[in-house]
């Protein structure tokens, strides 16, 4: 049954769809797919439809509903476990402008930063806004959360050290999500970490020192003398920091910190149940070419004024390849967006006015705690105040529990609570109400007495005394940058929001035809149920029984993954591809080492892999050995055959991609497997391209034993300006047992559908995210996807998103070769161009014809991946027909214009795809060009000579216009400034 | 640009011209093409001990990061300030100003002329 929701998810309507069959030469769809993936891989062959665990489709109405029952399946209890996790007020104006707001969510990753500009100066003001606080020099933007980020920080200290030693020394009072997080990450790698009190003078100091600040117990301990002991010893010294705390505390860079990492959720960022938030991470100058990750960073364009792009792109995993240090790609940028506009929005007094109410509701707690008798472990915090409470840790819990509030249970003797911005006067009476009062539970007038101590202090004790200690109190100023100091008022604030994203070219203005990044729809169905309270108020680390809707949603969102996979169990944990990647790579260690098999560690890798997949193979303690392809993109099965049998004994994996990173059905992809289960190697599959084989043919039936997926492309998560992402990584039985793990998970069970018996498993391997179902509150999207789609809808998705690249490739291949193609020479769901021949022939570059495409109205397809000097286009189920002809027409027209520099109509250097792109300052000023300012800026009303005039007036209305001209990349690298620029440097241009 | 024919190459795409015991290495015109604009450099510090075909520094680009290796054996006892500060003069100057360290040689790696050079880039 097809849903309703389908035609609305897919943009080719049935006459549409006949037109582009009769131009690719198909008589129906199914037919089409017959021809295009290869016969033995198809799913019918491993099972039938009628076995599918996938949902009877419904329609959007219904879809909410259902959602709603999840959500009141959720019970949402203030919570005040912390544990680097806060409750937070998200301004309005941020919820409705930038979390809501399609311009925000639906961009891509800025890697076009002429149309980038607005969240680039969003990330610009992200990482001033971590510098300051942090008193580090350069930060990046952003981190996918804190535990990861503090792995990160262990991996700079690694290379940057002098010191000979693969020691790395943990503070013991650091969150215990993070030290799993960095014990798992550390073992492959060879480094020994170890737990000490590195408030003791004689702490040990290896190649570098951890410490969290203020730490996991509240406690604000000065870390400065560890941290010169490092220094003097050529160690590096991370603090993970708590940003609100550095309001009010000596900042890290100021203690001698060279490294501060951490999360910035509770700057306006829901719990979200543990996710997404954005990780902070930032270094001190000397450091900034060993950071990991996206950058932001100030160059220049052709007219030499200010323009911001993402800088030191060499240094990427992608480009490092097996020489990578790590394997960070995707970011949060929508929740770094969210918490940097918090930030502008409260400006330095409001960050510092919101600290301080925090401070001081955890100071009246421990005064009320006080009066009534009952001791804290500590004398000095922030917002953290730790309780001893012999024997009583539970029954407190409870009873607060009952009272609608969460506290912490540290252990059977101990309670810990950590207040926020949302706390109430009211609330933290009750909870000293609750813990002292109890405190002579035996003896009911003495409990009624401590009562009414907490009762009579409530109103003396106000939380005024400082608790943080004389030295360790911020005197240096922070967000002095006008940008934080100018729009306080909402009316303002709006105004900034919506100026930053005009600058910007998102989904909502048209077509963003990125090979491999899969931009299809993101229903607004999909999205509502992100922002409701009952999935975005949960606590990571909540009770299991508050959280029952959000763990049956991810039940079922598993077994429909596995399902649609072929795969046996999956896990939701890894926040991004790169981490999915990771966590089935160390499944793959694991299983070989549970084997005994402790030299399998080579993984083959094919030379048009992705560069990621090196970089997860390098973290995960693997030896990368590249296969070659052949000269149609294929693996090369010879040389495959080869360096399987040179390895035979060390083989722990081969890693591909399927479709192909060509964008090609691989015939020989069987083949491929069992050569490798022949050897005794596991088979990675990623799952980047799976938008070409979802309800047609499945990882776990071509012979994968893990792959991740990238919700964030087939499942239709948004890709939030470059984040979150969610890389689920799902697994054969057999590598089960070693999916991410978690300590603190409410339920290490996961769905197991073996055939089509469904059980469950335990998951216990490496944790990979700080929390355990990592970006929690936007699987609702998929479930959502996948409940409104059905099996029915998806293979019509995945038909018609194969249909909509073919249709493609064959209009344009008259005007760009298309590079390769597979079986009866169709392409998958992406095509890629070959511009190299027009480069040879007029010097036109594949750079040229990306920003030119701006001017007429596009977003550029994927640059030179994964071949240099080609374009990928994947035009995804979503577009419709007009605006697939719309591109097509762009691009044809670029190639005529490109035609007219080989004729010398225009010079080589002087032409409109040199000067491309055009901005609305062209317009005025003196001209010199040899083309008119209308071709310049208005190139798709000359050329379209179909257009009827409406459509023609209407485009010139609507077209988007490019607030800078083409950017200086060599510029902005040489010259590295990575925060808000002054005004001057605007004044000076 | 031409492969100067008083200078001994290396298949890593070095150049080196030796003055007495101390020879001049760069990178040669042919790489800092490929590479495209360089944009950092990192070079060893001044003193340190090298060996031939081992990694002593850095240079990126805007398209991609690349290990600059040793042509010989030796002790650094120059290296140039001014491509640290102007990465580019090794795009527009490689033979010249873009020279990057001097070493005082005491082994040679296996390097070739400019002849044979010629023949391994297709000059």
């Amino acid at each position: 049954m097809t849903s309703s929701f389908a035609r609305r998810h897919i943009g080719i309507d049935s006459s549409a769809q006949a037109r582009m069959l009769e131009v690719v030469g198909h008589s129906d769809l199914e037919q089409l797919m017959l021809s295009a993936v290869p016969e033995p891989i198809r799913v019918e062959h491993f099972r039938s439809a009628e076995d599918s665990f996938l949902p009877t489709p419904v329609g959007e109405r219904e879809a909410l509903e259902e959602l709603r029952a999840l959500a009141n399946l959720n019970k949402v209890r203030r919570s005040f476990i912390g544990q680097g996790y806060y409750g937070t007020i998200t301004p309005s104006v941020i919820k409705r402008n930038v979390l809501e707001n399609p311009s925000w969510y639906t961009a891509y990753t800025p890697y076009q930063p002429e149309i980038s500009q607005g969240r680039l100066e969003a990330l610009l003001n992200f990482q001033t806004m971590v510098t300051d606080l942090t008193a580090l020099d350069i930060a990046n933007a952003s981190m996918l959360d804190e535990g990861t980020a503090a792995v990160e920080a262990m991996l700079i200290a690694r290379r940057a050290s002098t010191v000979d030693s693969n020691v790395f020394v943990v503070d013991a009072d650091v969150f215990p999500q993070t030290l799993s997080l960095l014990e798992g990450r550390a073992k492959p790698l060879g480094i020994e970490l170890v737990v000490a009190d590195l408030t003791k003078d004689d702490a040990p100091l290896g190649f570098g020192v951890l410490v969290q600040y203020p730490a996991s117990s509240g406690r604000v301990v000065d870390p400065s003398a560890v941290f010169a002991r490092a220094k003097a010893a050529g160690a590096i010294s991370v603090a993970v920091a708590d940003l609100l705390a550095l309001t009010l505390l000596t900042p890290p860079g100021e203690l001698g910190a060279d490294i501060a990492a951490g999360t910035t959720q509770r700057f306006g960022v829901p719990l979200g149940f543990g996710g997404p938030h954005a990780g902070y991470l930032a270094v001190r100058s000397g450091l900034e070419r060993n950071l990991p990750g996206r950058l932001a960073g100030v160059s220049k364009d052709a007219n030499g004024e200010p323009a911001y792009r993402l800088t030191l792109q060499a240094r990427e995993q992608h480009i490092r390849r097996e020489k990578a240090t790590s394997n960070i790609c995707t970011a949060q940028v929508l929740l770094a967006v969210m918490a940097s506009m918090y930030a502008v929005y409260h400006g330095p007094s409001g960050l510092r006015a919101i600290a301080e109410d925090v401070h001081a509701a955890a100071t009246q707690l421990a005064e009320l705690l006080a009066a009534a008798g009952q001791p804290v472990a500590h004398a000095e915090f922030f917002d953290t105040v730790v309780i001893p409470v012999p024997g009583r840790a539970s029954d407190i819990a409870a009873a607060v529990a009952e009272a609608g509030m969460l506290i912490r249970v540290v252990d059977p003797d101990t309670v810990s609570v950590s207040v926020d911005e949302l706390t109430t006067r009211a609330e933290i009476a009750q909870i000293a109400r609750l813990i002292a009062g109890g405190a002579a539970s035996s003896a009911a007038s003495a409990a009624s007495a401590a009562s009414s101590a907490v009762a009579s202090a409530t109103d003396s004790a106000t939380g005024s005394s400082n608790r943080i200690p004389a030295g360790l109190r911020r005197h240096s100023a922070f967000l002095t940058h006008a940008v934080f100091n100018t729009h306080g008022s909402e009316t303002s604030m709006m105004r900034y929001l919506k100026r930053l994203a005009d600058y910007d070219y998102a989904l909502d203005r048209g077509m963003i035809p990125l090979g491999s990044c899969t931009m299809k729809l993101n229903a607004a169905t999909e999205m509502e149920a992100v922002s409701w309270p009952e999935f975005a108020g949960l606590h990571p680390f909540a009770p299991a029984a508050d959280v029952a809707g959000s763990l049956a949603l991810v039940k079922q969102l598993e077994l429909w993954l596995a399902d649609v996979t072929g795969y046996d169990s999956v896990s939701l944990q890894p926040n991004a591809g790169s981490q999915g990647e990771l966590a089935g790579l160390l499944a793959i260690r694991a299983y070989h080492l549970a084997n005994g098999d402790t030299q399998r560690t080579v993984c083959l890798i094919p030379s048009s892999a992705h560069g990621t997949n090196a970089a997860s193979a390098v973290l995960a303690g693997m030896r990368v050995v590249v296969v070659a392809c052949d000269d149609h993109g294929n693996v090369d099965l010879t040389d495959l055959r080869s360096k399987i049998s040179e390895n035979a004994n060390e083989l722990s994996a081969l890693m591909i991609t399927y479709p192909s990173t060509h964008g090609v059905y691989e015939h020989d992809v069987l083949d491929i497997t069992q050569a490798v289960h022949d050897a005794g190697g596991q088979v990675y599959v990623d799952g980047a391209n799976m938008n070409a084989m979802t309800g047609y043919a499945r990882y776990g039936d071509l012979g994968g034993d893990v792959s991740h997926l990238n919700l964030h492309k087939t499942f239709c998560i948004p890709h939030g300006g470059g984040g979150p992402g969610v890389g689920p990584v799902a697994a054969k039985a057999h590598l089960a047992p070693y999916l991410p793990g978690h300590t603190l998970a409410q339920s290490s069970q996961h769905v197991l559908l073996a055939g089509d018996t469904l059980s469950s498993i335990e998951h216990g391997g490496t944790q990979i995210s700080a929390a355990p179902y990592g970006s929690a509150s936007i699987l609702p999207i998929s479930w959502a996807y996948v409940q409104m789609m059905g099996l029915e809808g998806i293979r019509q998705a995945t038909a018609s998103a194969v249909l909509a690249a073919n249709y493609v490739a064959v209009r344009l291949r008259d005007h760009f070769p298309v590079l390769y193609t597979g079986e009866n020479g169709l392409v998958a769901h992406e095509c890629i161009l070959d511009v190299r021949p027009l480069t040879a022939a007029t010097g036109v570059t594949v750079d040229d014809v990306a920003k030119r495409l701006i001017d007429y109205g596009f977003h550029a397809p994927t640059m030179s991946f994964p071949v240099a000097g080609t374009l990928m286009v994947e035009p995804t189920e979503s577009e419709d027909i007009a605006e697939l002809d719309r591109f097509i027409d762009a691009m044809i027209a670029i190639r005529a214009e490109a035609d007219q520099v080989a004729e010398g109509v225009w010079p080589a250097d002087n032409n409109p795809l040199v000067n491309a792109p055009h901005t609305a300052a062209d317009l005025t000023g003196d001209w010199d060009r040899p083309y008119s300012r209308e071709t310049g800026v208005y190139p798709f009303a000359n050329t379209s000579s179909e257009l009827d005039a409406h459509t023609r007036v209407d485009r010139i209305r609507g077209k988007y216009w490019p607030p800078v001209r083409r950017i200086d990349n060599a510029f902005g690298d040489r010259n590295l400034v990575c925060s808000c620029p002054s005004p001057e440097a605007f004044a000076s241009s | 640009m031409p492969n100067p024919t008083d200078l001994k190459y290396t298949a890593e795409h070095e150049w080196l011209r030796e003055d007495g015991d101390v020879a001049t290495v760069g990178i040669t015109a042919f790489a800092a093409e490929k590479l495209g604009d360089i944009v950092y450099i990192e070079l060893p510090r001044v003193g340190t001990t090298v060996s031939a075909g081992s990694i002593v520094g850095e240079i990126e680009s805007t398209k991609s990061v690349g290990e600059l290796y040793s042509p010989v054996s030796g002790e650094v006892t120059e290296v140039n300030d001014a491509v640290v500060g102007s990465p580019e003069l090794v795009n527009s100057e490689p033979f010249g100003a873009g020279w990057l360290v001097k070493v005082r040689v005491t082994a040679l790696g296996e390097t070739m002329d400019s002849v044979a050079y010629d023949t391994l880039t297709g000059a």
